[in-house]
């Protein structure tokens, strides 16, 4: 029946419209709200007291998931790297095997994933009860802007929190390589570290991981403040939006991180 | 009882002793109307009640007051000051000089009672922090609560978050209050405690308060005047004793809490043989 197939269609591209112009605004609306958290960041430095609440909140109370974390991801590196490289009889570049998955990679993904399910979904959740109980309305009326009072130094939080848990999972992984496979195993000390600080180069090595965490850190801070402040002012909206907050987080870490590796190591063939 | 659509009223531009008036203000969320056509006058000094069923547009009217929304169209004039007009900065002045009481207080749930208060002392003024202090127990003393100012907002009981709340209301000393169910959920004696306090800190402080509210009996102890709100109206108006004394039907169901009246009992629907015979 061609009015129906017609009909078909008319709700097909009013669909894709709908989609299209729902999308657009979305991303309209988060471009504005990052330009004005970027026009209160100075109101996180002149707050400074609120920010360093928030590197404590977002930072050392996600340093105990951190840090055990990193150990553990060391210590299993470790053991799979050394059952690898021994068949090749390469065992003593374990130390390279370990720094640089831990530097290049596992430490900003891993630390970033962590640090979104830990310290991103508890920022969403936080604002969005505020919400949700009119302590941003209360604090608008009472001419404060919640932008500068309670955003910013959410966003500034997470933003310097990150690199340094990234910096942490990866010392304290490398930590746990050296237990498992110098103490462990048996790996000879100064072959470890030896060898490992021969081949990890700063620039290439150290300060692209680094880069790569401070992208992650902005990723998912943006992405917690943003759901929190645009989350339905209910239960189910703040359930919702923190649980978006990890999906989004994670998902953007990932693709980001391949992105990045493109243009960060592609020089040496990786 | 004055008539309720009278709005010849001169602009509150030229009236000193008028705190708050709209005039003819229509406000509709998309294509849902909430206000019709409003027009009220808040002289200084009194409280004032907006009374209506939830959803009646009661709310909007004090969002509209605090700049937080703009009407369609009419006139919100605050202080002399048409509040659509004003611009980020001059809205935030204006704001220092309102205070508002949340529906359930909306206290900051990181902060004590004691910083709750201070918070607008600490982001407005250059106050020494001795002085902050004074002034914070002076106003927590004004609702009985000195004692509690160390307590964190989930210590406390619903009325003595009310109370806290109306403490950081008139932290700054405004010139005017807005209530936001101010009564919702308190028990007999929190309600009367707020009742009073509400009247006491006004002629006190010689502030001007609008109360939105749905509790006759209590309302009607302590405000000088009431404007009725329905479907985004004003249904009747007058002082306490015009409206005990009113026969308005509308008043009347209200006053009285009558279940049936202008206000229908039954959720629109089709006639009740037609919906149980319908298959017979």
């Amino acid at each position: 029946m061609p009015s129906a197939a017609l009909t078909g269609l008319a709700v097909l591209v009013r669909r894709i419209g709908g989609g299209t112009l729902a999308a657009i605004t979305t991303v309209g609306f988060a471009t504005r709200f990052f330009l004005a958290v970027a026009r209160h960041s100075p109101a996180a430095v002149r707050r400074l007291q609120l920010t360093l609440r928030e590197i404590y909140f977002a930072g050392v109370l996600s340093l105990i998931i951190i840090l055990v974390s990193g150990i553990f991801v060391g210590m299993v590196l470790a053991l799979q790297g050394y059952e690898v490289l021994n068949r090749y009889g390469a065992d003593e570049s374990l130390g390279i095997l370990v720094a640089l998955s831990l530097v290049r990679e596992l430490g900003p993904v891993v630390a970033g994933l962590l640090f979104a399910s830990r310290a991103g979904s508890a920022v969403t959740a936080e604002i969005g009860l505020m919400k949700a109980t009119e302590q941003l309305s209360a604090m608008e009326m009472m001419a404060v802007d919640p932008m500068a009072r309670v955003v910013a130094p959410r966003f500034w939080g997470g933003m310097i929190a990150m690199p340094l848990l990234a910096g942490l999972f990866s010392m304290l992984g490398i930590f746990g390589a050296y237990l498992v496979g110098v103490k462990l195993i048996g790996i000879d000390a100064g072959a470890f570290w030896g060898n490992m600080r021969a081949a990890v180069d700063f620039r290439y090595d150290v300060l692209n991981g680094i880069i790569k965490s401070v992208v992650f850190g902005f990723a998912v801070s943006m992405i917690a403040v943003f759901e929190g402040y645009t989350s339905q002012p209910t239960a189910e909206g703040v359930s919702s939006a923190t649980t978006r907050t990890v999906v989004a987080s994670s998902l953007t870490i990932l693709a980001l991180d391949f992105v990045l590796t493109v243009f960060m190591f592609r020089g040496l063939g990786v | 009882m004055p008539d309720a659509s009278s709005t010849a009223a001169p602009a509150a531009h030229d009236r000193p002793d008028v705190a708050v008036e709209l005039e003819n203000v229509t406000f509709s969320y998309d294509v849902r109307k909430i206000l019709s056509g409003i027009s009220m006058t808040i002289p200084k000094g009194k409280v004032v009640a907006i009374m209506g069923l939830s959803g009646s547009g009661k709310t909007t009217i004090l969002r509209l007051i605090g700049g937080q929304i703009k009407p369609r169209s009419g006139r919100v004039i605050v202080g002399g000051q048409s509040v659509p007009d004003l611009d980020r900065e001059a809205l935030f002045a204006l704001r220092r000089q309102i205070g508002m009481l949340f529906q359930f207080g909306a206290l900051f749930t990181d902060m004590t009672v004691f910083e709750n208060i201070a918070f607008a002392m600490r982001e407005h003024t250059d106050l020494p922090e001795e002085l902050v202090r004074d002034l914070v127990l002076m106003k927590l003393h004004a609702v009985g609560l000195r004692g509690a100012a160390y307590l964190r907002p989930s210590e406390l009981s619903g009325g003595m978050a009310r109370r806290v709340a109306l403490a950081r209301a008139i932290a700054l000393d405004p010139m005017l209050v807005m209530y936001d169910e101010p009564f919702a959920g308190l028990d007999p004696i929190s309600l009367g405690i707020i009742g009073q306090l509400i009247r006491r800190l006004n002629d006190a402080l010689g502030i001007t308060s609008v109360v939105v509210t749905h509790d006759v009996y209590e309302s009607l102890k302590i405000v000088d005047y009431i404007y009725f709100v329905s479907d985004g109206r004003i249904v009747a108006q007058g002082t306490a004793q015009e409206i005990r004394a009113s026969r308005e039907a509308y008043v009347r169901q209200f006053v009285d809490g009558e279940a049936d009246g202008p206000v229908p009992f039954q959720y629109p629907a089709r006639s009740y043989r037609q919906e149980l015979f319908a298959d017979a």
